[in-house]
Parts: C-alpha cells; sequence; structure tokens
C-alpha cells in the first residue's frame, strides 16, 4: 500500500498542477497585472519593457466617484436580492416541509421542475413582463424595465427554485418534536416559523444567504439586459464597457485592477465560508455552466 | 374548522414564491410560446404586430444560420461536457482523492476559484491568456521562448477558447459530486483492493467507476441542459463572433441585443422556445430517473 501512494501522488500531483495551469497563470496574471504598468506575459515591465514598472497608478480609479456609485449599486443588488431570497425561500421552504395543504405536493413538484429548468431561457419574456409592469402607475418607477427593482426582483425570481429547495431540505432535517411542543404550546405557525425553525436552520441561512450575495455580487446578463444605462449601472457591465471600450488603447493594469476589486469581497466570502457553500454547491447549484 | 385554518396558514407562506413563480416563470413560459408565434419585432412595434402561426418555425428551419449555429451548439455542447464537465470533473476528482488531504483540498479550492470569479473578470482573465504579444500569457510564455509564431489566439481559436472558458467553470460541479461520491466509498473496500494489489487503474476501473454510475448520468444530463442554455461567457468573450454563436446567445441576439437595431421578438422567442421545450422534457427526465429529492436535498460533504 505504501508504494502505491508514493509512486503515485507525485504523478497526481503533476498531471493536476499541468491541468490546473491556466487557472493558477490566470489568476497570478490578474494579480501581476493590477501592479504593473503593463505586463509581458507574466513579466511586469515599464513603458520601455524592461522589468519592473511597479505601480498602483492603476488602483487610481478609486478616485473615480462612477466606481463609487456602481459599487454601491451592486451591492445594493446583491444585499436586496439576498435578502429577498432568504425571505421568500425559507417560507416557501418551511410550507414545503412542515404544513399540510391542498396543492403541496404539486407545489413540490413544480420547485423541481423549475430547478431543473434554465430560467436563462425565459430573458426575452421577462422584458416583456417588465416593459408590461413599466405601465403600472406606481410599481412601474420601482419595478419594471430599466429599473433597479425590476432587475433586484427578476434576479431574486430566479434565485428561487435553488433556494426554495435548499430549505426545505435543511427543515425537513429539523426534529419534528421541538414544533410540536411549541404549537400545543399555543404558539403561532408564524411565531413558530420564526423563532423556533428559523434558528435551527442557520447553516442553510448562511450557504444561501453567501450564494445569493455572491451571485448577485457577480452578476451581468440581467443588469446587462435590463438596465438601458447598462455600463454605469453594476460593478460587471462597467467592466464589461470598459473591456469593450472602443478608445484606442485599452489598459489593461486597470482593467485587472477593477476586477480584482470586484473579486475581493468574493475571496474573502469564499475563505471563511467555503463549508457552508459547499452546501449549495453539492446540492446542484444552478450556474452550472 | 381547525383543518381550514391550518391549510390557510400554508398558503400565506408560500404566497410570496407563487406571486414571483408566476411573474417571473410562468407568464414568460407562456409569452415566449406566445410571442414566438407573432411577428412582432421593433419594426412592428408593441401594437402593430400580427399572429403569423408557426411562420417562426419555419424560418429557424429555412434560416441560413440555423444549420450552423446548431453545429456550434452540438460542438461546444459536447467538447465542453465530455473533455471538462465530465472528464475534468472526474480526473480531478479522483486524483485529489489520491494525495495527502491538504493538497488535494488545495486543488479542489482552485478548480473552484472560476465558478466563484464573477464571470466577467474570468473572462478578462481569458482574454489576456489569449492576447497578443507581447502582453499575452500563452504568446509570451510558451510561443516565444521556443521561437513559434505568435498571434491573438483568441479570435483564431475562438471555439477553443470558449469550450475552455466554461469547461473550467462547469468542472467543478461534476468535481464536488464525484469526489462525494467517491469519499462516499467504504475506506476498508479501498483499501483491501490495495491489499489483494490492485492496480490504482484497476481499482479506479473496478472500484470507483460503478459507484459513480449515478453522479456521473446526473452530471451529464443536468450539465447538458445548462450547457445548451448558457450563454453569458460567450457574450462577454467574443459576443458570438467568429464562430461561436450558440443557439441560446443566438435567439438573444435576435430578440434584446443585436447589431442592427431591429429586435425580432418574435423570431427570438421561437428560438428560446426550442430551449424552453427542450428544458422541459430534461426537467421531465430529472423528476423521472433521478433521485432528484436525494441529490438536491443532502448535501453529501459537510466541508471541502
Amino acid at each position: 500500500m505504501k508504494k502505491h501512494r508514493d509512486y503515485f501522488t507525485p504523478l497526481a500531483f503533476l498531471i493536476l498542477l499541468v491541468l490546473s495551469l491556466p487557472i493558477i497563470v490566470g489568476y497570478l496574471w490578474l494579480f501581476i497585472s493590477t501592479f504593473s504598468e503593463r505586463t509581458y506575459g507574466l513579466k511586469p515591465v515599464d513603458i520601455n519593457g524592461n522589468f519592473g514598472g511597479l505601480t498602483l497608478k492603476n488602483w487610481q480609479f478609486l478616485h473615480n466617484p462612477d466606481i463609487w456609485i456602481v459599487t454601491f449599486n451592486t451591492f445594493i443588488l446583491a444585499l436586496l436580492m439576498t435578502i429577498g431570497v432568504l425571505v421568500v425561500s425559507a417560507s416557501a421552504g418551511y410550507a414545503l416541509s412542515r404544513i399540510k395543504f391542498p396543492g403541496r405536493k404539486s407545489f413540490l413538484s413544480l420547485t423541481l421542475v423549475l430547478h431543473a429548468f434554465p430560467s436563462i431561457t425565459l430573458l426575452i419574456a421577462i422584458y416583456f413582463v417588465l416593459r408590461f409592469f413599466s405601465h403600472l402607475p406606481v410599481l412601474g418607477s420601482f419595478m419594471g424595465y430599466n429599473t433597479m427593482g425590476g432587475v433586484i426582483l427578476v434576479s431574486l425570481a430566479l434565485q428561487l427554485p435553488l433556494g426554495m429547495w435548499l430549505m426545505k431540505g435543511f427543515f425537513d432535517a429539523v426534529s419534528w418534536d421541538i414544533e410540536r411542543a411549541a404549537l400545543i404550546d399555543g404558539c403561532s405557525r408564524f411565531r413558530t416559523f420564526w423563532n423556533i425553525m428559523v434558528p435551527q436552520i442557520r447553516p442553510g441561512i448562511a450557504a444561501l444567504s453567501i450564494f445569493s450575495f455572491m451571485t448577485g455580487w457577480s452578476s451581468f446578463l440581467i443588469p446587462y439586459t435590463f438596465l438601458t444605462s447598462g455600463s454605469k449601472a453594476v460593478i460587471s457591465t462597467y467592466l464589461n464597457s470598459m473591456m469593450h471600450s472602443d478608445s484606442l488603447s485599452i489598459q489593461y493594469g486597470v482593467l485587472a485592477a477593477v476586477g480584482l476589486f470586484q473579486l475581493i469581497p468574493i475571496l474573502i466570502f469564499y475563505t471563511f465560508n467555503q463549508r457552508y457553500l459547499m452546501k449549495i454547491f453539492s446540492g446542484g447549484s444552478h450556474g452550472g455552466v | 374548522m381547525r383543518k381550514h385554518k391550518r391549510s390557510l396558514t400554508g398558503y400565506w407562506f408560500i404566497l410570496p414564491a407563487a406571486v414571483l413563480v408566476v411573474l417571473y416563470f410562468f407568464i414568460p413560459v407562456i409569452l415566449t410560446l406566445g410571442i414566438s408565434l407573432t411577428n412582432m419585432s421593433s419594426v412592428t412595434g408593441f401594437s402593430n404586430w400580427s399572429w403569423t402561426g408557426l411562420a417562426n418555425y419555419i424560418k429557424i428551419l429555412k434560416h441560413p444560420d440555423s444549420g450552423s449555429n446548431f453545429a456550434t451548439t452540438l460542438i461546444y455542447v459536447a467538447c465542453t461536457l465530455s473533455f471538462f464537465n465530465v472528464g475534468m470533473g472526474l480526473l480531478v476528482a479522483i486524483l485529489a482523492h489520491h494525495m495527502p488531504k491538504r493538497l488535494g483540498e488545495i486543488f479542489r479550492s482552485l478548480w473552484l476559484l472560476p465558478r466563484i470569479t464573477p464571470p466577467v473578470v474570468y473572462v478578462l482573465m481569458w482574454t489576456m491568456l489569449a492576447a497578443d504579444a507581447p502582453y499575452g500569457v500563452i504568446n509570451q510564455l510558451f510561443r516565444i521562448p521556443f521561437g513559434l509564431s505568435t498571434s491573438n489566439w483568441l479570435p483564431e481559436y475562438a471555439m477553443l477558447f470558449a469550450v475552455l472558458v466554461n469547461g473550467y467553470i462547469g468542472a467543478s460541479f461534476g468535481m464536488i459530486l464525484f469526489s462525494s461520491a467517491i469519499e462516499a466509498i467504504p475506506n476498508d473496500i479501498m483499501v483491501s483492493s490495495l491489499v489483494d494489489g490492485a492496480s490504482f487503474f484497476n481499482r479506479a476501473r473496478y472500484i470507483i467507476l460503478p459507484q459513480l454510475k449515478w453522479p456521473l448520468l446526473f452530471v451529464t444530463t443536468y450539465q447538458t441542459l445548462s450547457l445548451l442554455t448558457s450563454f453569458e461567457s460567450i457574450l462577454i468573450l467574443t459576443d458570438g463572433n467568429f464562430g461561436t454563436e450558440v443557439w441560446a446567445l443566438w435567439s438573444y441576439h435576435k430578440a434584446l441585443n443585436n447589431y442592427y437595431g431591429n429586435f425580432q421578438y418574435g423570431f427570438g422567442a421561437a428560438l428560446s422556445a426550442v430551449l424552453v421545450f427542450v428544458g422541459v422534457i430534461f426537467a421531465i427526465i430529472y423528476l423521472k430517473y433521478f433521485k432528484f429529492n436525494d441529490l438536491v436535498k443532502e448535501p453529501l460533504i459537510d466541508e471541502l
């Protein structure tokens, strides 16, 4: 047994290292070019192409008020979407897991179908739904086409199948006894849900909220499609417009810096919450590309 | 009476979710099918459109781009799926399992990185790997030192890059499911096989793979559907240029984001209706053949 291990570990390591090369090199480039005037491959160079040119200049975009507007937008989008996903899917998940009511079975299988169903194919039709909302008197300016509210609601809704499923699974795992005791003592369903059940599924809440926040923070397609002033909407669209700008020289250093700027919160989240996130990923995330 | 009250409570809990599902899933599905039967576009406006029956679908059949876009989609899905989502996922899971725990964890985290990186940042990274000399990493590290010709690789091998970009995201999904399935194999079986003198490949073939039958099937079908309908990173990477216009992106371009300004809602909706149809079929397959319940409910591993 010992012999096998000794022989395979270095080989496995080598193979994995080679396969992982694009990832390693890619993120290395991102990091290095953030702090360089320009890069030749992974080598930071100055204007004349000589080694060196390390600089913090690329981070000057932080002085631009635009970046703070889009950061604020991104944060609001991610935050509100997360809260929405949590509230809506926790209550739905609770009902699906614990309450008997006619239609429960069908709603349950519906969420299953939705979870498997690729929501992204509905983008064209959702465009029409948002346009319709725009015509509504008060609601229109808050959840219609080209409003932040509309984008938040769409992102929230598309996240729901995963959220409801996950929450239901966690509620299923909570013992019936506590709940029954609460109900017998005369606790209302809602109080039972809020005071007794929700605290029991903290890991699930953590998993879903971290995942939703990360999704919201990175989201590109929905803001890009449904906010016509797209380029100044969220960090993703801002960065995309920088990448594809028609001006002569694209400054990759600055691009990398903005990219790293967007990636930092996610990396922090990831480092601290890996084990929660695994629950989502192993539970069949919708991202799934 | 009591029972009645109870059932109403259930509806209150479900109401917000139900409303959102109706607004953003149900109505859109019906709308997609409905619009696909009209000639609605920005030329007709939202008032002058008319029903055209199956005209859009006939148009798809006769469209000069249909065949090539379909082939593109097929190549894209097949390559990404076989080489990365399943192949690489499996390989990384098995290799990482045969390493010291710590090291395996590092590699698994590394492979999750593309999935959690914002797509725009991630695609930027690949764009720079492929960029012209002297900036591009591939040229600078792997071409110039060997005296080989340099190029901007993205336009030349756009499809390859589309596959790579999505593949490195997608591999992690299979990797996690496979890892947890491998970890679920009782350790004594693994050890006894080694004691009996099984080689690494024999063990992979006769002990690990049979245990992975369901995860393999699940990852294959689930990821097929995800790949068929995903287009975000291709949109950012090439915007469908250089022969990477996959079906989903085509539909998006036609209806919501094209160069010529005429948004063909009807035609685009018909294109995406095809995908809706495929999606529903896949969803039914999942319900019928996979213990979807178990797969989705139970987190198989707690920590990486």
